[in-house]
């Protein structure tokens, strides 16, 4: 299956399209943000009579209001959607690389190498996610860098054992022994002709993967251990929550959390879209 | 022995490739390696080909034939025995040594949908042989790969270039696979079934094909087939093999036309032969081989053999000569006691 293939193959499906709709507009957001934000998201407003703008409901000033330090929400996700997107993309592509890498070699090489690496797989299988997070963040201490971290040291685990089997299943093909025939080194034939052709499953496994991240990332902030300096979704949660308002300012819950939802959403339905191109067995009718 | 006067290009000397039975953990502890258990996939066989001349190796499914030819090329190391090529044994080279061996033996494989990457196109499939040993001028290698092109009948070549392998007919894919084999000029190729899996209108050129290249390249060629009418057309001298050894081996004309193993006279009579003078036997062979994992004492095509005699269930026949060049691995032709148990040294 080539690209122009697959790209073909998702313009016809349209929840994938939808999916990449909603991606491709949160990204666009979160590289203007600081134009688009309105106000400063750190800095309390004041109403035209002067006071103090605390807990406002939405206005036309205010689209989703205000917080109770007297913040513009809108502004605030605006801002948040870098750090979404910043850490689904980063978080995506390094579990890619890393899940597809560890596939390819231990499916590759078989033997004393596929055990070593298939138990360290266990191993992380057997790690629950967000305590994993919580406790590598306490120890290595608050910061986006460390919050990526902690997902890509868990999440590369299924990409790993996927490509692991697809690659079992293409080393027998005869033109991986026709490579060796020729000559080909191991390095050449895991990069040149294994990796092209594992290629659409591990793009499944990114969108799963950024997915993942930008809940574990807002989980994180909610309970408080996100990067202290930055503004995220998580954290508009989180000072909702602290300043107890959940209950009562419906403004400041809702747009951070379907924000949350979409981003999330849009990479699972990429990811499944993706997943039937790849596997047509899945596809219906 | 001298059948032929030209010296071997390939020389194989009882060689077995057995493959370890994977067992559960739990039997491993228990038995530790006694427990081990072998798939003698090929147990034994020797043979020689030389430039110019074709071998072609003959048997049903699982009888060691695939295994033999990806042996030859080193894709599996043999478990024991010789494989000298060009004066050299294969089978522990490593390194600079089996990258030299790779440039001159090559494979074509059965199926052209499958060894062909479907993300090459023909250029890349081409050149990579190339650029791996070393040609670095682009320009060469475009040369040569035009040329080989022109030399498996794609025609004109640069039409060919961008194509990729869903782009192509099945007879054009072998053509390309052919063409990656001969690229590198090796002086060797070994063919495993090429046509099984092509339509039957375009085997004859394929077949024609391979057998003018290795005449007109001058190179040794192996033709591995359960197709005894396209060895027969291909092939000078024929292997019949029957689980994981050769049984009977010689001139293609004197093991068709006159087949002395019982194995042999079986698989023939299987094969319709157009020709009125031709003397029918007809050998009906019952029942399935047995499992490569637990061979039966003795003959092992005994069990199932029309012309069982009772030393064949205890006694493993050993390879006979019965005249030129031919060898047969029976009881039935047993002369002397002599004779019987004279170790082989190589059957040509």
């Amino acid at each position: 299956m080539t690209f122009s293939e697959t790209w073909r193959l998702l313009r016809r499906d349209k929840l994938g399209m939808t999916g990449l709709v909603i991606m491709a507009f949160f990204i666009v957001v979160a590289i203007f943000a600081p134009y688009i934000a309105p106000y400063d998201p750190d800095a309390a407003n004041y109403r035209p009579d002067g006071s103090f703008s605390r807990m406002d409901p939405p206005s036309w000033a205010h689209p989703f209001g205000t917080t109770r330090l007297g913040q513009d929400v809108f502004s605030q996700v605006i801002v948040g959607t870098r750090v979404a997107v910043l850490v689904g993309v980063l978080s995506a592509v390094m579990v890619a690389l890393l899940g597809t890498l560890i596939g390819l070699v231990s499916g590759y090489y078989g033997g004393w190498i596929d055990d070593l690496l298939m138990r360290i797989t266990d191993i992380a299988y057997g790690v629950p996610f967000l305590p994993f997070a919580i406790i590598l963040v306490a120890i290595l201490g608050p910061g986006l860098s460390n919050v990526i971290a902690a997902i890509v040291l868990i999440s590369w685990r299924s990409t790993a054992r996927v490509i692991r089997s697809e690659v079992l299943s293409l080393k027998h093909r005869s033109f991986i022994e026709a490579a060796k025939v020729s000559g080909a080194s191991d390095p050449r034939i895991i990069l040149r002709h294994l990796a092209p052709n594992v290629l659409p499953l591990s793009l499944v496994y990114t969108a799963l993967a950024m997915g993942w991240a930008i809940m574990t990332e807002a989980s994180l902030s909610f309970l408080g251990y996100g990067d202290p300096r930055l503004i995220s979704w998580g954290k508009v949660l989180f000072m909702c929550y602290v300043a107890q308002a959940i209950d009562v300012a419906w403004w400041w819950v809702v747009p951070p959390g379907l924000a949350i939802t979409l981003l999330v959403m849009s990479g699972f339905l990429i990811s499944r879209s993706l997943e039937e191109i790849v596997n047509p067995r899945l596809r219906e009718s | 022995m001298t059948w032929d006067q030209r010296a071997a290009l390939l020389e194989v000397k009882d060689l077995k490739v057995h493959f370890p039975v994977r067992t559960s953990l739990m039997t491993q502890m228990v038995q530790g390696n006694r427990g081990q258990r072998w798939v003698k996939a090929v147990d034994g066989v020797s043979f020689s080909v030389a430039r110019g001349r074709t071998l072609g190796l003959a048997g049903e499914s699982g009888c060691g034939k695939t295994t033999t030819a990806k042996t030859l090329v080193r894709l599996y190391r043999p478990t024991t025995g010789q494989v000298v090529f060009e004066g050299t044994d294969i089978a522990n080279l490593g390194g600079r040594e089996l990258t030299s061996f790779r440039h001159r033996a090559q494979m074509v494989f059965q199926d052209p949908y499958e060894s062909l990457n479907p993300r090459f196109n023909v250029q890349a499939v081409l050149e990579e042989p190339l650029v791996i040993h070393g040609m670095k001028s682009a320009k060469e290698r475009l040369a040569r790969v035009m040329e080989t092109l022109e030399i498996v009948g794609l025609t004109p070549p640069s039409v060919y270039l961008s194509r990729f392998p869903h782009q192509m007919s099945g007879g054009q894919r072998q053509r390309v696979a052919i063409a990656r084999a001969l690229v590198l000029r090796p002086s060797f190729v070994v063919a495993d079934e090429p046509v099984s899996m092509l339509d039957v209108s375009i085997r004859a050129g394929i077949l024609n094909l391979m057998k003018q290249l290795i005449r007109n390249m001058n190179m040794a060629g192996m033709y591995i087939s359960h197709d005894l009418s396209l060895i027969r057309y291909m092939c000078d001298r024929t292997g019949i093999m029957y689980l994981g050894r050769i049984v009977e081996i010689g001139e293609t004309d004197d093991v068709v036309r006159k087949p002395m193993h019982p194995y042999a006279q079986a698989l023939l009579s299987a094969v319709p032969v157009p020709e009125v003078t031709h003397e029918e036997i007809k050998v009906p062979l019952e029942g399935e081989p047995p499992n490569p994992v637990d061979l039966p004492p003795g003959c092992r095509f005994g069990p199932r053999c029309g012309r069982r005699m009772d030393i064949c269930t205890r006694v493993e026949p050993r390879p006979m000569a019965v005249g030129n060049g031919r060898w047969v691995e029976c009881h039935l032709y047993r002369q002397t006691p002599d004779q019987a148990d004279q170790e082989m040294v190589g059957n040509e």
